[in-house]
């Protein structure tokens, strides 16, 4: 597997000019020669679509629900970085850049972090042109607050919807595209395998979801723009509808995978309730700005209401471990630190199978300090949902939280161009692995999506399609009709076992198993049990799966269970991953790697490396293979937010 | 809690479609609708019968995605809520639920409780955007914003575009879903370009659609989940005025 990173020369605030000034590029007459695929309308597939479409290029964009409007991106709260450093504060490229090494626990490619630091700029000034309306001051300036990881204030945000605007404003770029012809949009459609013709993707075969029709669609390259894999949980705090499929089917077709085993643990949810949950809800970290984060001092206490135990039984964890960042502390201490205290019995809120897994999230002291209409004004539309969700009054009671899977680090290796190991599959946003090393900081994943759709991708591809010339490639050819053959062949082996489980029922049981053995906290043990319950899992799904219905119309059942079948197989490629990292870095903690007050215990001499998972087969055990990360410019050192 | 329901149930768009009744029990009153919607169908896989097909996503109430017709109210009984936010608490042990999808012209239904709003896109691509080429914006800071100004855009841009105002409407009416889309962009300085364009454009793309006008019955603002209100409505109609005598005066 070829893993050259093709990182261009230079110092490392003048590698994207020089990668800009030596790319190929595409003259204006000749865009209209190519096509590319784009799947994925999220943050980055919508703002890669339109980009290209802008430029001259033909698009065709998918979707797997009803509108480009509604990919899962819509749903981030919080904000979105970007190194403005419009409140004066000590801001620039290089600290945003070194923030998010430092957060990723120096495991990410320092070259694509910098030119990420480096596009944040122009991505606000994007939205704001195209009328996001971001949060502003009286006088009409851009308002800022500050996130997890960070000493500075350089987050934007659009009340707690920041998601939605900044999809709404990309959407809206992209649908002047289809209106204009350049974008073709194929809603309800699910990307079910990739084509590759001598060795370069070109095209793929997606199932309509509305008829069960089997597509083919060819292309000068394929953009691959369709999220993380955290329903490898079964509860996240991803939509019901997320899923590694798309990504999988590619790593199956040669695709390297890198860092599965880096999933973040998202430490502000609303706590689960019972056995009938379908999701966790996120509340925006943001919360954690003038939240107090708390359980009781004393097990006894945790029935007790809240208001009722005094100052001094209570342990402001976050405040006493990380006295600088207190409760700001990233999100995988943050995560880490709930869980042990609730571990230690301290947990908070109804018991769920004998075991109470929630902390305070406290605002008494801020709607003393600011007024409950500052806080209200604020946090307003988050304290709604929780009370639409948990029925308290936040503003009355302390909310109650519990960390929940939430965004995957991991994803397919891509090299500086976002190309994978398949040339002419690209890969954006959460669906890669490149920026965020081990761990990602709050506001972090709105930037990347869009930093590589509207700003990377424009002046990467060119330089591959100008190389390899518009093929007007055909859906006639023998790839295509093979491909499309062992697409049917799975879609009539699903249906065809007729047994006795549903698709929903193996999913929660893999979810169970990957989030108590291979979840926030890791052992060699914990690894090996899952790699023998999984294998167990699979053959069980193949003998005793039932799929109703016939997949000639909407069929929820069959798409679950395609999901689910993939989930499976990736779930063992995850754990193997985490199994082999034996260090703690990150959201990657393994029990067995901590320091004396169990901090994550890093091993920069043996696992400074992305690992990159290769397939080889279904009854063979994939191999891993290295890409060195190198830590030319920020040196690693103990991650400290004490 | 033990709950009955009463489903519309539809094979495909041509069939005719009805009522079939269904019983769910032991769901929880912390339980969403949805949740108590996704263990009837595993109820009905494992009697071996399809489930209901409904749409749904992020579970949420930001995607926009959900659209159920709850006792004949779209999104059910609690206000500024989606159906996938609402809650069994807010339903009593032994209640019978009507179940419906969106009902309305341009919404055509596809099975069961699906229906297609894709004519929602296309009146946003009618002129629902700023033009601003990747690339060519300037400073964010350069273009001043007072803040009751973004806050008005920002109202009107909480849309989710699910729908609901339209189900809700007598006439099939679009005006406040599109009236808030206008209105967010019409409302900024960036908008300010292509605002007569956008008012004329969306408006008669959303009539030629087949959607309804607006007769000021309300019930669209009541159903919004998230609280968009009839003002938009209003300033959309005088957008449209003045750009169409704009139009006018030019030709």
């Amino acid at each position: 597997m070829n893993l050259d990173s093709k990182i261009p020369e230079g110092p490392i605030s003048e590698k994207w000019s020089n990668f800009k000034f030596h790319a190929k590029l595409v003259n204006p007459s000749n865009r209209r020669k190519f096509r590319v695929i784009v799947v994925g309308s999220g943050l980055a597939g919508a703002s890669a679509a339109a980009s290209l479409a802008e430029q001259g290029y033909n698009i065709d964009c998918f979707c797997y629900q009803d509108s480009p409007r509604r990919a899962h991106s819509i749903a981030a709260q919080g904000g979105i970085n970007a190194a403005k450093n419009y409140q004066n504060d000590g801001d620039s490229i290089y600290r945003l850049f070194y923030d998010t090494v430092k957060g990723g626990d120096f495991r990410s490619r320092e070259a694509n972090v910098y030119r990420l630091a480096e596009v944040s700029v122009n991505i606000i000034d994007q939205c704001v042109a195209q009328g996001v309306p971001f949060a502003r001051e009286y006088g009409g300036l851009l308002a800022n607050r500050s996130f997890g990881g960070a000493q500075v204030s350089r987050t934007f945000y659009a009340r707690g919807q920041t998601g939605q605007q900044l999809l709404l404003g990309a959407y809206s770029a992209l649908e002047r595209q289809i209106g204009l012809g350049k974008v073709k949009m194929h809603t309800r459609r699910e990307m079910l395998d990739l084509v590759v013709i001598d060795g370069n993707a070109k095209g793929i075969i997606v199932r309509n979801l509305l008829t069960g029709e089997i597509e083919r669609y060819a292309a000068d390259a394929v953009l691959l723009c369709t999220g993380g894999y955290g329903n490898v949980f079964y509860l996240s705090t991803n939509a019901q509808g997320c899923n590694v499929t798309a990504a999988f089917r590619c790593y199956k077709r040669g695709a390297g995978f890198a860092n599965p085993c880096f999933t973040q643990i998202h430490p502000t949810c609303i706590p689960r309730h019972g056995d009938q949950q379908s999701k966790l809800t996120l509340m925006s970290e943001s919360l954690r700005n003038d939240g107090r984060i708390w359980v009781p001092k004393n097990a006894a206490d945790c029935g007790k209401n809240p208001n009722d135990i005094p100052e001094e039984d209570r342990d402001y964890y976050l405040e006493r471990k990380y006295p600088s960042f207190g409760n700001l502390a990233p999100r995988d201490i943050s995560s880490r630190a709930a869980k042990e205290a609730c571990d230690d019995g301290r947990g908070v809120g109804p018991a769920v199978k004998g075991k109470r897994e929630g902390v305070y999230l406290d605002f008494a002291d801020a709607i003393k300090r600011d007024g409950l209409a500052t806080v209200k004004e604020k946090y307003g539309n988050l304290f709604d949902m929780y009370e639409r969700i948990t029925g308290e009054n936040a503003y009355e009671v302390p909310m109650r939280i519990y960390p929940a899977s939430h965004y995957t680090m991991g994803g397919l290796w891509v090299d500086y161009t976002l190309q994978s190991t398949i040339p002419g599959l690209f890969v954006l946003g959460e669906a890669n692995f490149s920026d965020h090393g081990a761990n990602r900081l709050g506001a972090s994943a709105l930037m990347q999506g869009l930093a590589d759709g509207y700003f990377v991708i424009p002046y990467t591809l060119p330089d591959y399609l100008a190389r390899v010339g518009a093929q007007n490639i055909k859906t006639d050819r023998p790839e295509f009709e093979a491909v499309e053959k062992d697409v049917r062949e799975r879609i009539n082996k699903l249906m065809s076992i007729k047994g006795t489980k549903s698709p929903r029922q193996f999913h929660i049981e893999l979810g169970k198993v990957m989030w108590e053995k291979c979840g926030m906290a890791r052992s060699e043990e914990s690894l090996k049990e899952a790699l023998e319950i999984i294998p167990q899992i699979r053959k069980d799904f193949w003998k005793n799966l039932r799929v109703v219905g016939d997949e000639n119309t909407i069929n929820i059942e069959l798409e679950r269970a395609g999901r689910v079948a993939d989930f499976i197989d990736f779930a063992e490629v995850m754990v193997r991953d985490a199994l082999e990292r034996r260090e703690s870095c990150g959201a990657h903690f393994r029990v067995e790697f901590q320091t004396e007050d169990g901090e994550a215990k890093r091993n920069d001499a043996e696992y400074s490396y992305a690992a990159v998972w290769e397939y080889t087969g279904d009854d063979t055990p994939p191999i891993m293979h290295k890409e060195p990360i190198t830590h030319d410019e920020v040196k690693p050192v103990v991650r400290s937010y004490k | 809690m033990k709950i009955h329901l009463k489903i519309w149930t539809q094979k495909n768009p041509d069939d005719k479609g009805r009522f079939v009744t269904h019983t769910v029990e032991n769901i929880s009153e912390e339980s969403s609708f949805l949740e108590m919607f996704d263990i009837l169908n595993e109820q009905l896989v494992a009697e071996n019968k399809e489930p209901i097909v409904f749409d749904h996503d992020c579970r949420e109430g930001i995607c926009g995605m959900c659209s159920m017709t709850i006792n004949g109210i779209p999104h059910g009984p609690e206000r500024e809520t989606t159906v996938c936010q609402l809650h069994m608490r807010k339903f009593k042990d032994g209640d019978t639920i009507v179940v419906e999808p969106w009902r309305a012209g341009p919404f055509p239904v596809k099975k069961d409780l699906i229906v297609s709003r894709d004519a929602f896109d296309l009146i946003q691509q009618a002129g629902g955007f700023i033009t601003s080429r990747t690339g060519s914006a300037r400073d964010a800071n350069e273009i001043l914003i007072p803040k009751d100004v973004v806050e008005k855009a920002m109202d009107a841009a909480s849309c989710i575009g699910c729908g609901a105002c339209v189900a809700a409407c007598p006439n099939a009416s679009a005006m406040l879903f599109t009236s808030a889309k206008v209105s967010h962009l019409n409302y900024l300085p960036q908008g300010s370009p292509e605002k007569d364009r956008r008012t004329i454009a969306m408006v008669e793309k959303m009539d030629e659609l087949g959607f309804g006008n607006c007769s000021n019955y309300g019930e669209c603002q009541a159903v919004c989940p998230k609280g968009i209100t009839l003002d938009f409505i209003a300033k959309m109609n005088r957008d449209y005025a003045v750009a169409k005598a704009r139009q006018l005066a030019n030709s």
